[in-house]
């Protein structure tokens, strides 16, 4: 019997939803670490049983949380993410130079092959690895290191690191994206990094078209074709079919190209999703109607998905790790926004319908399917 | 026996319920007390003073005897009624948010 779990990070505590894989009833469990904010939350690809979670507090700082039962039972873990030698500066929002400082965990990223290694992207920008189960957090600071680095500006929501993919295909190959600085990629297991953001054109920045200072909000791939970038830039959709050296828009005719979210159907790697958003000042869908596009030629060419979401008064955000795809052989597409509804379509995105409407503003979505 | 009642948020993530007790050799100082705090329960690291700096999180005071002790150096002792038992040290998390 098929059976998924979403995992689901808000603003205050996790949730975790489970269902058969025909994804019509659903069971709720939560709230975790109630009152917490739980930016990410991921399982382990080599063990689904074991899990992630980055709890986080204006209050108390931060907490990794770690589950081997699947999410019955956590253990706090290591929670010192010490940046390597002098941490040195990145700019300010006005341009001064300003201290490297961690503030939070966005984004866990679990290693393919092994539950006991996992990837930490952080506030301020850095990569972290743990070879022990979180226990210890050992900074990968070449990428900080970059000489681009006093460059870095945080955006809106500060200069996080964010975005973490993983080659399948290619085992030293990651790629990571950070606000405001960009993507960049590294080879060689995280010893070493290169800015890969030629092609992207980020007009409100000096110049357009800087080696780094992009605001890249989100990058995705599919495993079968990982040198096949796709990413929502602030404004613009972006793909690269050379694992990142050059970008091309294939924004095409979506109603507006800003945004968070953008993920690739489980099956069919030119099939893409994003959720436009009205604009950089107006975090809301256009005319008030939540609408998903679909692209099934790899950009450019998109369409509408709506049906079974409110189209008309509403003005929710969804957030760049709130949507993720799950493997069943209809693929699975899933949403969470920042008014608590965690949509769910069965069908690719035909249709819709929510699995809960009042959770707690949705930070992340991940998912996990159990064939 | 030195007496220290907990936020409740932090509270849940040691797994404890109301006030802990301590017994600290020779003189109890604020930063001694949050050693011992951290050493009985290390899922509280952090959560209370920087890891690294050894700093206080903004966000928290330290009460006891009806004095904020929140800028007291680390190494200074702690009120007498706190380190005989008869008054508990107060973790505080700040009231605000709206």
């Amino acid at each position: 019997m098929s059976e998924v779990r979403v995992l689901v990070g808000t603003r205050k505590g996790a949730f975790i939803l489970s269902s058969d894989g025909k994804r019509r009833n659903w069971r709720v469990s939560g709230p975790l670490f109630g009152g917490w904010e739980i930016y990410h939350m991921k399982g382990s690809p080599a063990d689904p049983d074991r899990l992630y979670a980055s709890q986080s507090s204006g209050w108390f700082g931060q907490v990794v949380q770690r589950s081997n039962d699947g999410g019955r039972t956590w253990e706090a873990v290591g929670n010192l993410f010490p940046y390597d030698g002098v941490p040195g500066t990145h700019q300010w929002y006005d341009g001064s130079p300003h201290p490297w400082e961690f503030k939070r965990v966005w984004h866990l990223e679990p290693s393919l092959g092994d539950p006991d290694s996992v990837y930490a992207g952080v506030e301020d920008a850095a990569l972290f690895r743990s070879a022990d189960g979180g226990k210890t957090w050992r900074e990968l600071s070449g990428l900080r290191g970059h000489g681009s680095g006093p460059r870095w500006m945080p955006g809106a929501g500060g200069m996080c690191l964010h975005t973490i993919l993983l080659d399948p295909a290619n085992p030293g190959r990651i790629f990571i994206a950070i606000s405001a600085a960009g993507a960049f990629r590294s080879d060689d297991a995280g010893g070493t990094w290169k800015p890969i953001n030629r092609g992207l054109r980020s007009e409100h920045i000096p110049d357009p078209a800087a080696e780094v200072g992009h605001c890249v909000h989100r990058i995705a791939m599919h495993p079968s074709r990982p040198s096949v970038l796709f990413m929502q830039k602030h404004w613009d959709i972006m793909r690269s079919d050379d694992a990142g050296d050059t970008w091309r828009e294939v924004s095409g005719n979506l109603p507006t190209d800003f945004g968070f979210p953008i993920e690739v159907h489980a099956h069919e790697p030119e099939t893409i999703y994003v959720v436009p958003i009205k604009s950089d000042s107006e975090h809301y869908p256009p005319e008030g109607k939540l609408r998903v596009y679909r692209s099934r030629t790899g950009g450019n060419e998109w369409e509408a998905l709506s049906r079974g979401l409110p189209q008309e008064d509403c003005y929710v955000n969804v957030l760049r790790d709130a949507m993720a795809v799950d493997s069943l052989d209809e693929c699975g597409v899933y949403f969470g926004t920042t008014g608590g509804q965690l949509y769910a379509s069965a069908d690719a995105g035909d249709n819709w319908a929510p699995i809960v409407r009042d959770l707690p503003a949705v930070l992340s979505v991940e998912v996990q399917t159990f064939a | 026996m030195i007496r220290v009642q907990l936020p409740a948020h932090l509270r849940t993530l040691a797994g404890v319920d109301g006030e802990l007790g301590f017994e600290i050799a020779g003189r109890a100082t604020q930063g001694g007390l949050l050693d011992a705090i951290e050493a009985r329960y290390p899922m509280l690291r952090g959560t209370m003073r920087d890891q690294v700096t050894r700093r206080r999180r903004p966000f928290l005071r330290f009460f006891a005897c009806g004095r904020d002790l929140s800028g007291e150096s680390p190494e200074a002792p702690l009120p007498e009624a706190v380190a005989a038992g008869r008054e508990p040290f107060l973790v505080v998390g700040a009231i605000s948010g709206g």
